[in-house]
């Protein structure tokens, strides 16, 4: 449940991260190769050396994603319906690996944003992240 | 038995000997309190606990997130054998407290988010995933007594 001070905060935070896509989605992706390295059997047709091309690319993919979420909360189901698909038919994660991820999008965060990473905002951001990927999962069985 | 290589010890060494306990205790325990509410359950007799600011200034918060840390800094002391060290505070959380286990990672996680704040770009992947060894360590021992 997300309250409409959440949804603000959660908006400004991803906006910020825009022009930083490449930085913040690709050292997210490396903190999850390093600390759960059973995360990389995922990309094992991708080269996720740290700063390749390859890791950068897929990392803005992730964060643009996400602010695009962001700024269509409510409607997340329909915005994304494409993604959602896409990750039940084709990729076929396993759901525990979103939260996975979604750790280590939030310890990136917390190293670039400081103290301005507040227990607030970290409920809102930590929220946000459960929501979107349970409608990424949606359509796994 | 865990294995440690000289590298990882370094490493949790490192953050804990720049780790200020008074600080980063309660920082970490407010942050699960907030983030994570139902945690609030095991802290009834704590008082005010009703939002943010609340628990940011509730001074018993503050005390625990301290006894917290120190308990930490046992495993980090006796990192080749937490299992042992920590089998006292196994029970107690078991039996006494009667927590369930799945929360002491969102705790583990809530501290490592406020070390990441705290040591910005330095808490790099290498550091972070050292880290998590050692908490997951720790972790798995207080779950160990629970029957």
């Amino acid at each position: 449940m997300l309250s409409n001070t959440e949804k603000e905060l959660i908006v400004q935070i991803w906006d910020k991260m825009i022009p930083v896509a490449e930085d913040i989605g690709s050292e997210a992706l490396l903190r999850m190769f390093t600390t759960f390295p059973k995360t990389k059997t995922y990309f094992s047709h991708l080269d996720i050396s740290p700063r390749s091309d390859h890791l950068r690319c897929h990392g803005k993919k992730i964060v643009q994603a996400l602010a695009e979420g962001a700024r269509n909360i409510s409607t997340l189901t329909t915005t994304l319906a494409p993604l959602s698909r896409f990750h039940a038919y084709q990729l076929r994660i396993h759901p525990t690996n979103f939260k996975l991820l979604n750790h280590c999008i939030l310890v990136t965060l917390a190293c670039y944003m400081g103290e301005n990473f507040t227990p607030v905002a970290h409920a809102a951001i930590d929220k946000y992240l459960s929501a979107f990927s349970a409608v990424l999962a949606e359509k796994f069985r | 038995m865990v294995v440690w290589t000289d590298q990882e010890r370094a490493c949790i060494q490192d953050i804990f000997s720049k780790l200020n306990y008074e600080v980063a205790g309660p920082k970490a325990l407010q942050r699960a309190l907030i983030v994570y509410p139902w945690t609030q359950r095991y802290f009834a007799s704590f008082g005010n606990l009703y939002n943010a600011e609340a628990i940011m200034s509730n001074p018993k918060v503050a005390a625990h997130g301290v006894v917290v840390l120190h308990g930490l800094d046992r495993a980090m002391k006796n990192m080749d054998d937490i299992k042992n060290t920590y089998a006292e505070l196994s029970v107690l959380h078991s039996e006494k407290l009667h927590v369930d286990p799945d929360n002491f990672r969102l705790l583990a996680d809530c501290l490592t988010i406020v070390i990441a704040a705290n040591m910005g770009t330095s808490f790099t992947a290498d550091v972070q995933a050292a880290w998590q060894k050692f908490l997951a360590v720790v972790v798995s021992a207080l779950r160990r007594q629970y029957h």
